[in-house]
């Protein structure tokens, strides 16, 4: 088992006819994700790497069952396009998008709770269930089946955890990006709470950042759960009010530092890592 | 973008909140102007992008054109909090009989926009305890009804006139958030002024990701020059006080470079993301931003995603041949096409490292020597 998706969901990929997707559908596809359609108003009847086109999410829903979809349009497309796919109905939105106005992602985040869609990003890497499914845009080599969950806000970042777990031997039963925005749909929590209940996951690694209070407020349910949660947080060494690439990277009012969350996750009683490559040690000792 | 308080304000009259009379000047001449015209006693405040702005002797008051215009001249030649003084508010000085907080800001946690107020304005709201704050989460479904102003009226204590004048402000402020794409507008104090709701202060932030639809705001730059220079080329980049110039790919890794060469012992001089899937061209200017800040080593971090590891070897050996590099580059290569990267870097005589740790103590370790 996985969480969110698993090998028989069915992707599809809205902004298909652009050059970032026509290359993660590609991508996708060589990692086994069943992208059934994308979406590209204006291209119906064309295809993607054999996959067909669509003028409109509701005409793809209409000939085939969509499980979940994929966003690879432009900042200021994004909202119209989260809103098609909220709208016809489907349940996990991943979006990729980066640059998203704030003000967008608190209408789409509303919008989704509003009709029970679980949104993924913005400003994601994506989801994947190792070895099942692979929606977004991790290289797919690293990301093998195993017994760790994981969870992150940044891409490159849980890449290079992931495949260090995977050169030691432990594969991961889902990574999901948070995204690196203020806006997230999914929070740790939510995912944590999936974690927790998934038999295939035994030991959880959260990899937070500086900015905002997700991971103080991940920690008051690590201190509920069963299972070991290894834990790194970069920007250690970031300085107050600069903003850290991520929008949501940012020290604001003496709010959100790394001092601050490492000692939520210790209390809570996560492991926490000093450094990325220090997470796969971690993990090892709890696994015992 | 973080607005000067003269824009800000100039944002609240054109959203029908009321503040003071007043000009912005940016010498003492101008000032007496002004403090004529306003016919009264005058606060002279620097136009500065930070806080605690009258602790450092940035807010003075004057009783008469003469003050005024001496009162600018001493604030025009002060540096406060790092930043130099070149432009001073003038407006009338306004009577206090009440000073109160409102802000409204994006809550992360709640994924919501948050009122927060207080009837102890006029001081930093993070020194006010908790128990005379009020917060309310706004649905951006429905925004801001009347009801939510009046149980806001309520619990700071205000009455009659002035509340419905609250409301009034209140809902005025929550359209502009929203219009101007707004990460926080704050009025500290919104001061009860003979009855009437005057903001006395504006902090206005606008959203950066919304500011190509924001086209009739004014310009704000705060970035240094090098920061700006990696803005335009879409670049991440923050200067930092350090000697090891960094460059990475991806905010998290980025951080995270930083901060195993902090554990090393390092200093870096920068955070550079240089983003997923940045070409050959885009990774060499890259690279010539680092050369900006005088390193003493330069450290790579790639993991290559969508990054190719042959795209970062070609743009470090076109930089090196083009303008050449006069510091040692440490560099660690992993990921897509990483042995033609590697092959690359070999044949020009650099050696990759495999892993952070050992790259990043290699790069601690030259950086330190050098000094």
């Amino acid at each position: 088992m996985a969480i969110i998706i698993n090998e028989k969901t069915n992707v599809i990929v809205q902004g298909i006819t652009g050059s970032q997707g026509r290359f993660h559908t590609r991508q996708m596809l060589f990692y086994g994700t069943k992208v059934i359609g994308g979406v590209s108003p204006g291209k119906s009847g064309q295809e993607v790497e054999g996959v067909p086109v669509y003028d409109t999410v509701c005409a793809a829903c209409e000939e085939q069952q969509v499980d979940a979809s994929v966003l690879f349009v432009n900042a200021a497309a994004a909202k119209d396009a989260a809103f098609e796919a909220i709208s016809a109905g489907i349940k996990v939105l991943v979006i990729i998008t980066e640059h998203i106005p704030v003000h967008d992602e608190m209408e789409i985040v509303d919008f989704a709770r509003c009709k029970g869609t679980a949104v993924v990003g913005p400003n994601t890497f994506g989801i994947v269930s190792s070895g099942k499914c692979k929606i977004g845009i991790p290289p797919n080599q690293f990301f093998v089946e195993g017994p760790v969950g994981l969870v992150g806000r940044s891409g490159t970042l849980t890449y290079e955890i992931v495949s260090n777990l995977t050169a030691n031997g432990l594969g991961q039963s889902t990574v999901v990006g948070l995204g690196g925005d203020r806006i997230a749909g999914l929070s740790f929590v939510d995912i944590l709470e999936k974690f927790e209940k998934d038999y295939c996951t035994k030991a959880v690694v959260l990899v937070g950042e500086i900015g905002g209070n997700a991971e103080e407020e991940a920690s008051q349910y690590i201190n509920k759960m069963t299972k070991p949660v290894v834990a790194y947080i970069a920007g250690k060494s970031a300085p107050p009010g600069k903003r850290m690439g991520h929008a949501g990277a940012i020290i604001e009012r003496d709010k959100g530092t790394y001092i601050g969350k490492v000692e939520a996750l210790q209390a809570a009683g996560a492991k926490v890592a000093t450094l990325p490559f220090e997470v796969t040690d971690l993990l090892c000792q709890v696994l015992k | 973008m973080k607005l000067f308080e003269h824009m800000g304000k100039d944002l609240f009259s054109s959203f029908d909140i009321t503040v003071p009379r007043g000009r912005i000047v940016t010498d003492p001449g101008e000032a007496a102007k002004v403090a004529l015209e306003i016919g009264g006693p005058v606060v002279v405040k620097s136009q500065i992008l930070a806080g605690k702005r009258g602790k450092g002797g940035g807010i003075r008051f004057a009783d008469s054109p003469d003050q005024a215009k001496e009162a600018v001249s001493q604030v025009l030649a002060m540096v406060l909090n790092g930043h130099k003084v070149v432009k001073v508010l003038v407006e009338e000085k306004i009577r206090i009989d009440l000073e109160l907080y409102l802000a409204i800001t994006v809550d992360g946690e709640a994924k919501k926009p948050l009122i927060i107020a207080s009837a102890q304005g006029g001081m930093e709201i993070e020194l006010v305890p908790d128990e005379y704050i009020v917060k309310k989460h706004i649905d951006i479904s429905m925004g801001v009804y009347p009801f939510l102003s009046r149980e806001i009226s309520r619990r700071l204590g205000l009455t009659g006139q002035v509340s419905k004048d609250f409301n009034h402000v209140l809902t005025q402020l929550y359209k502009l958030f929203r219009e101007k794409d707004a990460e926080l507008v704050e009025i500290n104090p919104l001061v009860v002024s003979d009855g009437k709701l005057i903001a006395a202060d504006a902090k206005v932030t606008i959203d950066d990701d919304a500011l190509t639809r924001q086209k009739d705001l004014p310009c704000v730059e705060e970035r240094t020059a090098i920061e700006k220079q990696a803005h335009d080329l879409g670049l991440a980049f923050v200067e930092l006080d350090g000697n090891i110039a960094v460059m990475a790919n991806g905010a998290g890794m980025s951080m995270g470079t930083l901060d195993t060469l902090s554990y090393y012992g390092g200093k870096p001089a920068n955070f550079l993301d240089a983003g997923g899937g940045t070409g050959m061209e885009g990774t060499a200017k890259a690279i010539e931003l680092l050369l900006q800040t005088d390193p003493k080593v330069i450290f790579i971090n790639i993991f290559g995603g969508i990054t190719r590891c042959d795209d970062v070897a070609n743009a470090l050996i076109q930089v090196k041949k083009a303008r050449g590099i006069p510091v040692p580059v440490v560099i660690r290569l992993v990921g897509t096409n990483e042995e033609e990267g590697i092959r690359i870097l070999k044949e020009n005589g650099i050696t990759a490292y495999k892993t952070m740790q050992e790259a990043a103590a290699k790069a601690v370790e030259i950086a330190n020597n050098a000094n």
